[in-house]
C-alpha cells in the first residue's frame, strides 16, 4: 500500500474530532498511545474485533480517543467490565488501557484474579506513579521517600512491584518499559496480542505536572534523559528483582512469557469432560 | 419475538423462587450472569451455573460485588442478554454500577433476594427494606424499573418481564424479591417456548457511518450497536452528548440525564402492573407487594368476614411508582393501608401519591418474618374507623 506522507500513520486510529486530548505538555500517556497504534499496524490486528476498555483517571480517557470499540468504564472494574465483554463474544481481542491507581488500588483484585483466571485479556498500565487526575495524591506504586500531596512530608508505605504481583497470580506474559522505550514498547504490544491469555504491560510513564514537579526531577525532557541513563534492559529478569525506587535504576524487557491454558480453554476442557455432548459452545452470544 | 426453546423448561415444576427466577432468566434469553455468593439468593446463579453449559452461554463467579455487576454489562456491549443475582451487603456494592447502567443505558437485570439489613443484618430472613436504596441508592437523578413478585410462579414470569422491559428502555431492571419468595417452594407452569414473548434487544439497522450511539430521533430510547461489529463506539459514565463522548456542560447534563428520566416516567402507566380485588365497594385500600401482598389478603380476607369493606391492591411494579393508580384509589377510599417488611418505604410514596385524599395507615415490620395477619387486621379496623 503506498504511503501518505501528510497524513500521520497512527491518524487513522484516533478519534481525530476528539483533540486536542487532555493530557500536560510532557505527559508520557499520548506517548503509549502512539505505541499503541504502531503495535496495531505492526501486528495488522483485525481491528473491527478489537475492543477498548479503560476505567477512571489520565489514562483511563484513552478509550476516548481510539477510533475502535471503546468503553470508558467505573474506576478500578475496567478488568471486570473487560472479562464480561470477552466471554460474551470470544472472537473480540480486548485490551484494558488504564493506570497504576485504577489498576492497583481499587481494581487490584480484579487485576489479581484475572491473572490467576487467565483470562484473554491485554492489560497496558501506564504507571506514573501517582494519582494524576486527582490532582498528585499517592499510590499504591508510589516509590518510598517520594512526596505526594496526601503525604507532603514523604511516603512511608511499601510500593508494589507490579511485574512481581501478576506474575504471582498467574500472568503469562509479562513487560516493562518506559515511555523513552517506543519502540520495545510498541513490540511488546505487538507480541502481547498474538499471546493468548493474561498479559501485562506495565510503562513507565511521566507526570511533570505533580510526580516530576513535587519531587524536584524536572520537565518532561529531564525525565527522558533519566529514563535513558536509568534503565537497564533485563529480559528475564526476576520479577522480585525490578521493584522501583525514586530516582534508582528502572529495570526493563520483557520478564515472563510462558504458556498455560487460558480461561475459555480451561470452561471448554473442564465442560467437555463433565457433560460431553451435553455441552453447547456458547461462542457469540449476540442476542437478537 | 419468541423464546428460544433451549432456555425454555416447559413442563410443570415444583421448585422455589429462586430456582424460577433462574429459569425465568433463562427463557428470557439471558445466556450470562455474573455474581458473587450471598444468601438467601445464591441458588438462582447455583441452577444457572448448572442449566447454562448445556443452554449455550456462560457464568462466571467473579470475586465480588463489584466486579461482577459490571462484567455482566461488558457481556450486554458483547451482545449477551445479562443479570446479576445478590442481596442486601452485595446490593449495596452494586450501587455504583447501576448508575453506570443507567447512564451508559445498558439493559440487564439486577435481582436482589431481600434480606434484613442494616449491614449483615438478617442472611437467612426477609425484609423488603432495599425498596428504597433499588430506587435512590446510586448517585445523581436516574430512573430504574423494580418489580416485586410475590410467589415462584411470579419469579419465573416476571423475570421475564424484566428482562423485557430492560431491552425496550434500556434500564437496570431491579428484581426485587425476598427471602421467604426466594426459599418457598410452589407448582411453577413453564410454558412452551412459542407462548413466551421476548423483547430482543434495540439493535441499530443504521451503517457504521451514520450510527451516532446516542441519538434518538423521536424515539427517548436510542439504539444499540455492539462491540466487534464495525460501530467503532464509544461508551462512557461521564456526561455525553449524541456520539458517546464526553462532554461536561450544563448543556449536555440538562438533555441527557433528563432523557434518562423522562424515558421511563413517561411510560409509568405503561410499565405498572397491579393486581386488584375488592376495590369496588372499599372504603379502605391495603397497598402491598410481594410477600407481604400474601400476608395482607389473608388480613382482607379475614376483614370482609367481619363486614369492613376493605380490598386490596397489590404493586407488581413498585418503581416507577404507580402514582396514577394510588391517586385514582385514594380519590374512594378514606383509608390506604399500607403494611410492608421494612420501617415505612413505599409507604410514604404512597402517602404522597394519595395527596391528602384519603389517610394513609403504615403497618411496619423491622424484618426476619412475615407479618401476623391479625396486626394489618387491627390496622384495617383501626383505619375502617378514621372519617
Amino acid at each position: 500500500m503506498p504511503v501518505d506522507e501528510t497524513v500521520n500513520p497512527v491518524e487513522p486510529f484516533l478519534r481525530s474530532d476528539r483533540m486536542p486530548h487532555i493530557w500536560c505538555p510532557g505527559c508520557g500517556i499520548g506517548t503509549t498511545v502512539n505505541c499503541f497504534a504502531r503495535a496495531l499496524i505492526e501486528s495488522k490486528i483485525d481491528l473491527q474485533s478489537l475492543a477498548l476498555v479503560s476505567g477512571i483517571g489520565c489514562t483511563g480517557r484513552v478509550a476516548g480517543y481510539v477510533k475502535l470499540d471503546s468503553f470508558h468504564t467505573t474506576h478500578g472494574r475496567a478488568i471486570p467490565f473487560a472479562t464480561g465483554l470477552k466471554l460474551a463474544n470470544p472472537k473480540l481481542n480486548v485490551v484494558v488501557y488504564s493506570g497504576d491507581g485504577d489498576l492497583a488500588a481499587i481494581g487490584g483484585n480484579h487485576l489479581i484474579h484475572a491473572a490467576r483466571r487467565n483470562i484473554d485479556l491485554k492489560v497496558i498500565c501506564v504507571n506514573n506513579l501517582i494519582y494524576a487526575m486527582t490532582g498528585g495524591q499517592t499510590a499504591p506504586t508510589t516509590p518510598g521517600h517520594a512526596t505526594t500531596s496526601t503525604n507532603p512530608y514523604g511516603t512511608f508505605e511499601p510500593a508494589f512491584n507490579l511485574p512481581h504481583l501478576v506474575e504471582a497470580a498467574g500472568a503469562v506474559y509479562i513487560a516493562r518499559w518506559t515511555t523513552f522505550h517506543v519502540r520495545q514498547l510498541a513490540r511488546s504490544m505487538s507480541e502481547a496480542f498474538s499471546k493468548k491469555g493474561f498479559s501485562f504491560i506495565e510503562v513507565i510513564s511521566p507526570c511533570p505536572t505533580l510526580y516530576q514537579r513535587r519531587n524536584k526531577m524536572g520537565d518532561g525532557l529531564d525525565t527522558m534523559k533519566y529514563y535513558k541513563e536509568k534503565s537497564k534492559t533485563r529480559h528475564g529478569a526476576p520479577t522480585n528483582e525490578v521493584g522501583l525506587t525514586l530516582n534508582g535504576e528502572i529495570v526493563v524487557g520483557k520478564f515472563v512469557d510462558r504458556d498455560r491454558p487460558d480461561y475459555e480453554a480451561m470452561m471448554r476442557g473442564q465442560y467437555v469432560e463433565a457433560l460431553g455432548d451435553r455441552y453447547v459452545e456458547c461462542g457469540e452470544m449476540v442476542c437478537s | 419475538m419468541k423464546a428460544d426453546p433451549r432456555g425454555v423448561l416447559t413442563g410443570v415444576h415444583f421448585i422455589d423462587g429462586d430456582h424460577a427466577c433462574c429459569e425465568g432468566a433463562l427463557a428470557a434469553g439471558a445466556r450470562f450472569a455474573a455474581g458473587y455468593p450471598i444468601t438467601p439468593s445464591t441458588e438462582v446463579v447455583e441452577r444457572f451455573a448448572s442449566r447454562v453449559p448445556t443452554v449455550g452461554g456462560t457464568f462466571i463467579q467473579m470475586e465480588d460485588e463489584l466486579a461482577a455487576s459490571i462484567a455482566l454489562q461488558g457481556a450486554v456491549w458483547g451482545g449477551a442478554k445479562a443479570f446479576t443475582v445478590t442481596s442486601g451487603p452485595g446490593f449495596s456494592l452494586m450501587m455504583e454500577h447501576i448508575g453506570y447502567a443507567a447512564m451508559t443505558e445498558t439493559p440487564c437485570v439486577f435481582v436482589n433476594v431481600q434480606r434484613g439489613g442494616p449491614s449483615t443484618g438478617l442472611p437467612t430472613l426477609p425484609a423488603q427494606a432495599d425498596m428504597m436504596q433499588a430506587r435512590w441508592g446510586s448517585h445523581g437523578d436516574y430512573e430504574v424499573i423494580a418489580l416485586c413478585p410475590n410467589s415462584p410462579q411470579e419469579c419465573f414470569d416476571l423475570t421475564i418481564k424484566a428482562f423485557n422491559l430492560a431491552e425496550e428502555f434500556r434500564v437496570p431492571v431491579m428484581f426485587m424479591m425476598d427471602e421467604v419468595v426466594g426459599h418457598m417452594t410452589e407448582k411453577v407452569v413453564i410454558p412452551a417456548a412459542d407462548e413466551i414473548e421476548v423483547v430482543p434487544r434495540k439493535h441499530t439497522h443504521k451503517s457504521t457511518k451514520e450510527y451516532l450511539p446516542y441519538q434518538t430521533n423521536g424515539n427517548p430510547v436510542p439504539e444499540m450497536a455492539h462491540a466487534g461489529e464495525g460501530y467503532n463506539f464509544h461508551v462512557t459514565g461521564l456526561t455525553h452528548d449524541e456520539r458517546g463522548y464526553p462532554n461536561m456542560t450544563p448543556q449536555t447534563q440538562d438533555k441527557l440525564v433528563r432523557r434518562l428520566q423522562s424515558k421511563v416516567r413517561a411510560a409509568t402507566d405503561r410499565i405498572a402492573m397491579f393486581e386488584e380485588e375488592h376495590l369496588g365497594d372499599a372504603e379502605v385500600a391495603v397497598v402491598s407487594y410481594g410477600i407481604t401482598s400474601r400476608v395482607a389478603q389473608r388480613a382482607v380476607d379475614l376483614a370482609r368476614q367481619r363486614g369492613v369493606k376493605v380490598g386490596k391492591l397489590r404493586l407488581i411494579t413498585a418503581w416507577p411508582f404507580p402514582e396514577n393508580k394510588i391517586k385514582e384509589v385514594a380519590s374512594r377510599v378514606k383509608a390506604l393501608v399500607v403494611p410492608e417488611l421494612n420501617l415505612g418505604q413505599m409507604v410514604r410514596e404512597v402517602e404522597r401519591a394519595a395527596g391528602g385524599q384519603a389517610k394513609t395507615f403504615a403497618v411496619s415490620h423491622a424484618g426476619g418474618g412475615v407479618h401476623d395477619p391479625q396486626e394489618i387486621l387491627r390496622v384495617i379496623e383501626e383505619a375502617n374507623q378514621c372519617r
